[in-house]
């Protein structure tokens, strides 16, 4: 299959290129070319990725180097892929998404000054994770993994006019470096310790050092792999934003939506995620660091998703959700079943995509305004981002059939059968959290697509808040010459006149693409992906050990039976209450009242308190879960982790800049005098009379 | 009492100090910076001629004659430099040269 | 071939150097100013005859001329090729500035001339006459190129300063000298490796002379605590001098520290490694931190510098051939990083402007996107981004001193290359992120312009292509040291 394998190194390179011409030459070129050239290398690369998806099916892998960087002191430096079938879905997975929201935005962008620019990063960043994700050694992992991250820094900071932008770029900038600094000690220590740093020979090599101690700290010892394994997951949790290191993805959503959902949905973040997938047999040799991964996914899935419940702003809730999603996935590797993490990641990628698609099609439809109190019933409006977007919302919650359902309840059985310390915790961690992300999908969606048309209602919400947050095109601060005497120069929104209007095609064709596989490829995925051997001899799992994925082999019955009792199991009566709750808060309430209280004050008065029910409800289930949610974003969020650890990392060295900034006096004899203690400190040491 | 090696060594080291306090310990005029500089190549100087004539070794004689030609070299460079700086800023104060800094 | 043919053969590119130096000194005064042209060209054509006959008389083997006072090796010539590129690029970038500037006449191009000649003697230098006279001739030429600019405040002051701490440092060099002559009884580089090697004489003299040799040596590479003078003196300078006091005199510092600490005190390996941590940590904490408080470019590429040079030092921790190799490799990435970075400062100024502040950078994507990328790449090297040049220089000099088991500093230099990415990043985010504070096009003649791109592009390219001149430096190295 040796023309199989000459396509390998195009799959990258072309969107690459495509980035490289219009980055450099957009200004040049017309306008409309920029998306043309954009979207056939990503086209190609998306053709040429099934072409290779097909090719390891029939189980052909290849892995090799496709070029020697250099050779230094013994260790080789080369570029090589691993194309195998993990891999292969990966491609595949990132190529679509990216096809998807590269059409998507020529309708999203279209009036933007930086239209060429964008078309630039959004190849550039395909380009990066396609480096990462069919790299064969740690060195090119490493290559993708900062190339992603600094196109998002570019792509999060791309409207760079707005202050929020720069600081959120800042901000996720100084965590990921963090969880960079993390994941190259991590691979410094396999280099350092297994000598290597090509995945197949890591990986033969490893379980020899299964019991290897290292001294750290003066005496402490700690298990070689435990050290290797957290200390790369310290990378995946910066990149896949995992608790604490969580806090620069809600502010990324500062990007443009497209952007939103290419990255911080679909692909980047997923990045952590696969990057544990691939080295499950480092992982499988150290249960201690699975019980870390896993605790920390089962903080993140639950008390992200509690977050989501109290934001306005639609893009926001989005963003949430990704990160209880991606709390999910780390649940999965945690308990040893990589390949339903893949599952999850391949499902969400769908879905995620086509939820902030959609959300970005309200957006659109709303004039630029994110906030969700003043949408409502854009159903009648905007026909197909409502059904999409319902679409979106029944496979993130899990309606069995749909994608979301397999690859969550399998998260959540294996959660169940596994026996590692955290896995109770994790379990009920993840069961409650299907509860929280119905509820909160649920208002999001009622809010947007039923009830009042609230915008026609006088006085916006919230109107300092939008002004923060809202999606902005940057046609009021330099591209205004056209739009002077456009209304929305003045606020953005509706106005109580205007109606919001379906998007173009551009935009609604990716979200029924989207749309398909939101529904299907759960149902046709699980059974070979999860069971079958298609990811033998590719992610290894000790069942000895860790025997999760065995008892859910064992209880698998094929995929219809499995919807069937997924609807009298206890998820999915979890998520129809959520759901429930949602509907009796967001719709039921707030219409009724306005009715009957003209009528008859005293039944109003019972009716509105629902007997005194729904109050207790509202207060101590609603309310006590807004507030949890509201002091845990405010003390564990802005005051602890932002405040402390981000901010006063970047204000100690600040600090200490201006320290030694002003030991700089300007003054010769305290230079001379400088260098006189130098010399001092020198004779002190060195001198030994 | 007869003039040893190690004699010479301490006159070097006083000088040497002597010339490196001159240098941090001075905060009036630059030209006591130049004085400064030139003993601390008679410094230098001393213990080469001291170890020359101990070693036997007429190597470090020739050394002080370069030394003693390029510190000529340097005054007049220095000389110049300060020049300048009075006509710029009218001062060879040394406590003034801090536009630069931090 | 007699004695006094081989000398001469062998320093041949030293003397056309000083010979063309003096002529075109002479030949200023004859010269119409507007004919000053024939001086640039004058001064190209010796660095290049320099760089032919340094190529010509190239032998992979080791040649000592003038009874052991000169040395020709394979180090010596390919630092003197990377000395003449780095002043031949610098003439280039420089000549619209200083022409704008009154200092386009032929006492510029002499004392870069001589300084030039400094840096070859001090790269051939094998013994401590030569080296003392070859870094005497290089800084009393870089004290008077940086107060060149006559009528400016700020770059007498800058004079005046490096002129004391210079003189200071060399007074330092000297007295460490003077100490291990009189403990060794030579002078020479090979001479006192014999002696120390033969016998142990008194350490603590020793060390006493070790201890003054590297403060000297530090003050030239600007390496903490020594480096107080450069962030003034870069500031200062008129920003022409700064890119050369930047780039090819840090070549010449570099060949000092091979032949005085490698070559003739190799037997104090252990005590002068342990200085060179401490200034290497002292110099990164010093350069990345400091860096970030600056508003001035220019100080902030100085205090880059600093830790530049520490992480230059950690190639020597090895004392092992890897390790030079690699301490070379990274000294030339350096200056071909500099070099560039400064071109992009030099092509930004204008008659009364001197783009020297952090905010001129701002918007330099919306008013020429060629040279922002050109930055980006330069930045990107610097702060040791892959896949380019600076990064792979960082790895190697990191993989030395992981081999030789400095675990602990290895990941204190990476945490401290991490906080050093910030300030380079921010000159990046003012280039793409602002709004420009000026629109005036950007002028500058074509030479300097296709120079400044092949510069930051060769340092992509040589980013993901290093290993031939990673071969070159080592070939340099292995046949240099014994």
């Amino acid at each position: 299959m040796s023309n199989v394998q000459s396509l390998y190194i195009w799959i990258p390179l072309l969107p690459l290129i495509a980035a490289a011409i219009v980055g450099l030459f957009g200004r040049q070129l017309p306008r409309a070319s920029a998306h043309w050239i954009t979207i056939a290398g990503v086209a190609a690369a998306f053709s040429l990725s099934v072409c290779v998806f097909m090719n390891a099916l029939d189980g052909h892998v290849f892995n090799g180097a496709v070029y020697t960087w250099l050779t230094s002191g013994g260790s080789q430096f080369e570029v090589g892929f691993l194309v195998d079938r993990l891999t292969a879905t990966m491609m595949v997975v990132v190529t679509f998404v990216s096809l998807m929201v590269h059409i998507y935005t020529i309708g999203y962008m279209h009036e933007d000054p930086g239209y060429s620019r964008f078309f630039s990063y959004i190849s550039l960043f395909t380009f990066s994770m396609l480096m990462l994700v069919m790299s064969n050694n740690f060195m090119q992992l490493f290559f993708g993994w900062e190339a992603v991250g600094l196109v998002s820094y570019l792509l999060i900071g791309f409207w760079f006019k707005r202050p929020t932008a720069i600081y959120a770029n800042l901000k996720a900038f100084l965590v990921n470096r963090v969880g960079d600094f993390g994941f190259l000690l991590g691979i410094s220590m396999v280099l350092y310790y297994l000598g290597s740093l090509d995945y197949a020979a890591v990986f033969s090599i490893a379980p020899q050092f299964a019991d290897t101690k290292v001294t750290l700290i003066p005496g402490t010892e700690w298990s070689l792999m435990t050290v290797i394994c957290i200390l790369l997951f310290i990378g995946a949790m910066g990149k896949s934003a995992q608790v604490p290191l969580h806090v620069w993805l809600p502010d990324s959503m500062e990007g443009p939506t497209p952007i939103s959902a290419l990255i911080h949905a679909a692909t980047m973040v997923t990045a952590g995620i696969f990057m544990v997938a691939r080295m499950s047999p480092l992982y499988e040799l150290s249960t201690t660091a699975l019980s870390f991964v896993l605790v920390i996914g089962a903080i993140t899935a639950l008390f992200m998703g509690f977050l989501g419940i109290i934001q306005n702003d639609i893009k926001r809730v989005v963003a949430y959700s990704t990160l209880s999603q991606l709390g999910y996935m780390t649940v999965a590797l945690g308990v040893s079943a990589y390949s339903v993490a893949i599952f999850h990641l391949m499902t969400h990628a769908f879905f995620k995509a086509l939820l902030f698609l959609g959300a970005g099609s309200v957006i659109m439809g709303m004039h630029h305004d994110q906030d969700m109190r003043n949408m409502g019933a854009l159903r009648k409006y905007m026909p197909i981002t409502w059904v999409t977007s319902l679409i979106g919302s029944l496979a993130l919650i899990g309606t069995p059939l749909f994608s979301g359902f397999y690859s969550k309840d399998s998260i959540i059985e294996a959660a169940q059968f596994s026996q590692i310390p955290g896995s109770g915790f994790a379990y009920f961690a993840v069961l409650a959290g299907v509860f929280v992300t119905a509820f909160y999908s649920f208002r999001m969606y009622f809010l947007v697509f039923h009830g009042k048309e609230k915008w026609m209602q006088s006085g916006h919400h919230a109107h300092e808040q939008q002004h923060a947050h809202h999606d902005e095109h940057a046609h009021d601060a330099d591209h205004g010459d056209s739009h002077t005497d456009d209304e929305h120069e003045e606020h953005h929104g509706l106005g109580p006149h205007d109606k919001p209007h379906e998007s173009p095609w551009v935009v609604t064709i990716p979200l029924i693409l989207l749309a398909i596989p939101s529904v299907f490829i759960g149902y046709f995925a699980i059974e070979p992906m999860l069971f079958g051997n298609y990811f033998h001899d590719i992610i290894y799992v000790n069942h000895e050990a860790h025997g999760a994925m065995h008892m859910l082999a064992h209880h698998f019955h094929g995929a219809g039976a499995m919807a069937l009792h997924g609807l009298t199991s206890l998820p999915f009566i979890l998520a129809a209450s959520g759901v429930a709750l949602a509907w009796f808060f967001y719709m039921k309430r707030p219409d009724i009242p306005a009715a009957i209280q003209a009528r008859c004050s005293l039944i109003y008065y019972i009716l509105d308190n629902k007997y005194g029910f729904d109050s207790f409800n509202e207060k101590f289930f609603a309310a006590g879960s807004r507030f949890l949610g509201g002091k845990l974003w405010h003390y564990g969020d802005v005051k602890l982790i932002d405040g402390f650890l981000v901010n006063g990392t970047a204000h100690l060295i600040g600090r200490i800049a201006g320290l030694v900034r002003r030991l700089q006096t300007g003054l010769i004899y305290h230079y001379a005098f400088a260098m006189i203690i130098g010399v001092f400190l020198l004779l002190t040491f060195f001198m030994k009379i | 009492m007869s003039v040893g090696l190690s004699h010479y060594l301490i006159l070097g080291s006083l000088l040497f100090a002597i010339s490196v306090i001159g240098i941090f310990l001075n905060r009036k005029n630059v030209i006591v910076l130049l004085m400064a500089i030139e003993l601390m190549l008679l410094a230098v100087n001393m213990n080469f001629i001291a170890f020359s004539h101990y070693l036997n070794d007429i190597a470090g004689q020739v050394f002080v004659f370069f030394i003693l030609t390029v510190a000529a070299a340097e005054s007049a460079i220095g000389l110049a430099i300060l020049v300048l700086l009075f006509r710029n800023l009218k001062t060879i104060n040394v406590d003034d040269l801090d536009r630069l800094k931090g | 071939m007699n004695a006094i043919q081989y000398d001469v053969m062998t320093a041949l590119p030293e003397i056309l150097v000083l010979c063309m130096a003096m002529f075109i000194l002479l030949l200023d005064l004859f010269l119409k100013p507007s004919n000053r042209f024939l001086i640039y060209v004058l001064s190209q054509l010796t660095l290049l005859g320099a760089a032919v006959l340094t190529t010509v008389t190239h032998v992979p083997a080791v040649g000592y001329a003038f009874s052991g006072l000169f040395v020709d090796d394979p180090l010596a010539d390919v630092l003197k090729l990377g000395v003449y590129l780095s002043t031949a690029v610098t003439l280039v970038y420089t000549r619209q500035y200083t022409a704008l500037r009154g200092m386009f006449r032929g006492e510029f191009y002499a004392l870069v001339l001589f300084s030039t000649l400094g840096m070859m003697i001090m790269i051939s230098g094998q013994h401590f006459l030569t080296l003392y006279m070859g870094l005497e001739l290089l800084s009393l030429c870089l004290y008077a190129l940086v107060a060149l600019d006559r009528d400016n405040a700020n770059s007498t002051e800058a004079a005046m300063k490096y002129f004391v701490l210079g003189a200071l440092a060399s007074g330092m060099l000297l007295y460490g000298m003077s100490m291990l002559y009189g403990v060794t009884g030579s002078l020479n580089v090979s001479g006192v490796a014999d002696a120390l090697l033969s016998g142990a004489p008194d350490h603590g003299v020793l060390v006493l002379g070790l201890v003054f040799i590297v403060a000297g040596l530090a003050f030239k590479l600007g390496a903490a605590p020594f480096q107080m003078w450069v962030p003034d003196v870069y500031h200062g300078a008129p920003t022409a001098i700064t890119m050369f006091i930047g780039s090819a005199t840090k070549i010449a510092a570099f060949a000092m520290v091979i032949r005085l600490l490698v070559q003739a005190m190799f037997v104090l390996a252990v005590d002068w490694q342990g200085m060179l941590v401490i200034m290497a940590i002292m110099s990164m904490i010093v350069g990345n931190i400091a860096a970030i408080a600056q508003t001035n470019i220019k100080r902030m590429l100085a205090y880059s510098t600093i830790s530049h040079i520490g992480f230059l030092l950690l190639g020597f921790l090895s004392a092992s051939l890897n390790g030079y190799a690699s301490a070379t490799f990274y000294i030339l990435s350096y200056v071909l990083m500099t070099l560039a970075g400064f071109g992009i400062i030099l092509l930004l100024s204008r008659k009364g402007f001197e783009a020297d502040r952090l905010e001129d950078l701002k918007g330099l994507n919306q008013r020429s996107p060629w040279y922002a990328f050109m930055m980006l790449i330069v930045m990107f090297s610097m702060a040791g981004i892959p896949p380019t040049l600076g990064f792979y220089a960082k790895f190697t000099v990191l993989q030395s001193a992981l081999q030789a088991g400095f675990v602990a500093l290895v990941v204190f230099a990476v945490l401290m290359a991490l906080i050093g990415a910030f300030y380079y990043l921010r000159v990046v985010k003012y280039m793409y992120f602002d709004e420009p504070e000026d629109h005036s096009p950007i002028v500058a003649p074509v030479d300097m312009k296709l120079v400044l791109s092949i510069n930051a592009i060769g340092l992509l390219i040589l980013g993901m292509l290093p290993q031939r001149l990673m071969d070159v430096c080592a070939y340099a190295i292995i046949h240099s040291i014994q």
